[in-house]
């Protein structure tokens, strides 16, 4: 066994735990899981059926953790992984897959696939075959600060911006706020208008916040390759300015899969609890909502729908707040089909954006949201993920589809009420 | 006298089905610990739903397909349902067989009449074979079906159309049609904890497991 290929099944080795072994015990080859997939779906291509991206897992739990995979061990009837395996799943683990989550919803024996494609991607990036795309990405982002480069002037200048468009002071490293913002590459990058927007909405509601300039970055490419210590390191760097700064919460942006690796994987990567909360945006504006700090005036008259981000819904809980908000400010708001808990990804969540080589596939899959879109025909989809934001803004645009995208925390705050 | 297949059939409900039994009650018990011996990390994240609830709840709710999975897969579905359910209504509700549950337990129950258990068997065969074309005919589940899979699937079969030809006296002399049948059983049973046959057991965990990360975060399974 070479180096690699054991560094990538010690990995794995470590991945399994009782819920993988009952979830592959489970497994009884129905195939339904192949439906959900947004991959299948468009290529038909059984390949895709996503119980068989983490064939790898499947193989290290049988050979090592099943009395009779032990048996056929020893006596030489084991089935060893080699390099070629680990080179053979790239396509399968990574560009096929954006981690949506919506095999783990169908699965009648109730396998969580879209957890064990996760941990598969552990043992793929320590064996060396995690796309160059995000590799490079991790780079940028562990010995800089975003995975895009150097964002700290861009974030700066923006903010800059942002206080000479709303006049309202916004402070960097202001200790003793209740909230720290934090952002994502995207925003900064691309859509900047929202920190604006929060200016504005938090200045209405009473909220006193910040941003870290050691930390103003939520994205974490660690959980998409699938390195630990890369995401560790990386959410570190948020909890310690946090707890620095003595915040009771932190903000978690408008990104996917941000939220997934702050809130819920984050607290298990640095194996203890927080001295904070985190809260996704949309909630905490939807909360606002609720104590009636966050009040609107007018509705946009467009056709209006929404597209669910994979990692905050499916896979995040957060379904009725962004509706009850958009609600409030949208006259023709209208679903499309599946939308909600079973919302089809944006096609390029879960690394497969940044990964060249599944250009292909991004783009045969982004023909299902194409149709679904065609059916609602919309002048506007509103979405809480600036990646998502992104991805559909580019894919519409090569489709020669003319339908504006815009983030919901701008769009609160395009209507927030003016009682001066 | 010496008949050979009264011989047969005293093997296969004596000795062998011992065997078998000790093998699958034993076999499961190791496949369960194997797995829960294997534990899970504590998980620090601040639960926003109720993990524990969620859990047990997607145990029964996830026996539901979502809207439109019966349009995608009406026979993997349909004949999923109609398959479990008349195995487990010719298995459990037939009178001998809760009768023999009664002599290894001490439990009993009441059983159906013997329509019910016929039309059950019938529809359960017919399905199974169903299911069977189906792994064969849909390139997604052909390419992940093994041997041992449709193997499974046959074996799986067997008891229900041997018990039927031998209740019924079908054809074949009757004694050697019923140690058909126990030998069917037996086989079944030693296979089981080696196969997929396992997820009669295990489903409940994956399922609980499922539920639990979901409910953690709020967020529905
Ligand atoms: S849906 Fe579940 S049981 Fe069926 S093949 Fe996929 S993982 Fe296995
Ligand atoms: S998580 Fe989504 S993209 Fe990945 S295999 Fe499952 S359904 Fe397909």
């Amino acid at each position: 066994m070479s180096a690699t290929v054991e560094r990538g099944v010690n990995a794995l080795r470590e991945q399994v735990d009782a819920p993988v072994a009952s979830f592959f015990s489970s497994c009884v080859s129905c195939g339904l899981c192949a439906d959900a997939c947004i991959f299948f779906q468009e290529t038909q291509d059984p390949q895709y059926t996503p119980i068989r991206k983490v064939e790898l897992l499947r193989r290290v739990w049988e050979n090592e953790y099943t009395l009779f995979g032990r048996v056929k061990n020893m006596v030489g009837l084991g089935n060893r992984i080699t390099e070629e395996d680990f080179t053979e799943m790239e396509q399968l683990v990574y560009d096929s897959c954006t981690m949506c989550g919506r095999c783990t919803m169908v699965c009648p024996v109730g396998n969580d696939i879209t957890m064990m494609i996760r941990k598969m991607r552990e043992g793929m990036s320590a064996a060396g075959h995690a796309p160059v795309e995000l590799i490079g990405a991790a780079k940028r982002h562990t010995t800089g600060n975003s995975p895009m480069g150097d964002l700290s002037k861009a974030i700066e200048a923006q903010v800059k911006h942002a206080i000479a468009d709303t006049g309202i002071e916004i402070a960097f490293d202001k200790p003793g706020v209740d909230y720290l913002v934090i952002l994502s590459a995207q925003e900064i990058a691309e859509y900047p208008e929202v920190i604006g927007a929060m200016a504005q909405i938090f200045d209405k509601a009473g909220v006193t916040w910040t941003i870290a300039s050691e930390a103003f970055e939520a994205t974490n490419v660690g959980v998409q390759i699938g390195n630990r210590d890369v995401a560790k390191y990386l959410v570190t760097r948020v909890v310690e300015a946090a707890e620095k700064l003595k915040v009771k919460k932190v903000i978690s942006p408008e990104c996917g899969h941000a939220y997934q690796a702050l809130r819920w994987e984050g607290p298990n990567l640095i194996g203890r609890e927080y001295g904070f909360e985190v809260v996704h945006i949309i909630e905490l504006l939807d909360q606002l909502r609720a104590e009636g700090k966050l009040k609107t005036s007018g509705k946009d008259s467009d056709k209006i729908t929404f597209h669910d981000p994979c990692q905050i819904n499916r896979r995040g809980g957060i379904n009725k707040e962004p509706r009850r908000l958009l609600n409030m400010v949208a006259e023709n708001f209208v679903e499309t089909e599946d939308a909600g808990t079973m919302n089809w990804c944006c096609s390029a969540g879960g690394g497969v954006g940044a990964n060249e080589r599944a250009g292909h596939l991004k783009d045969a899959a982004f023909q299902l949201k194409k149709r679904q879109f065609e059916k609602v025909a919309p002048d506007k989809i509103v979405t809480m993920c600036a990646f998502c934001h992104h991805t559909l803004e580019n894919a519409l645009e090569d489709n020669d589809m003319d339908i504006e995208v815009a983030g919901l925390t701008e769009m609160m705050a395009e209507y927030l009420e003016d009682e001066d | 006298m010496n008949n050979p297949n009264f011989d047969l059939l005293m093997f296969a409900r004596g000795p062998l089905f011992d065997i078998a039994l000790l093998v699958f009650v034993a076999g499961v018990l190791i496949r369960v610990v194997e797995i829960l011996i294997l534990g899970r990390k504590k998980d620090f994240s601040k639960a926003k739903g109720q993990p524990v609830q969620q859990g047990i709840k997607t145990i029964f709710t996830r026996t539901f397909p979502r809207p439109g999975a019966i349009k995608a897969n009406p026979i993997t579905i349909v004949g999923g349902y109609v398959f479990h359910i008349g195995f487990f209504i010719a298995f459990l509700l037939f009178v001998p067989h809760i009768a023999l549950i009664e002599e290894l337990t001490g439990l009993s129950w009441p059983g159906v009449g013997r329509v019910v258990i016929e039309g059950a068997t019938v529809l359960a065969v017919i399905a199974g074979l169903a299911l069977l074309y189906t792994r064969w005919k849909d390139p997604v589940r052909r390419k992940l079906t093994t041997w041992v899979d449709y193997l499974v699937l046959i074996l799986s079969l067997l008891p229900l159309i041997t018990g039927y030809v031998a209740v019924n006296k079908l054809f074949g002399d009757p004694t050697f049609m019923m140690a058909l049948h126990v030998l069917s059983v037996d086989i079944l049973m030693i296979v089981f904890p080696f196969t997929k046959l396992m997820h009669a057991f295990t489903f409940a965990m994956a399922r609980y497991y499922n539920g639990s990360i979901q409910g953690r975060k709020g967020a529905e399974s």
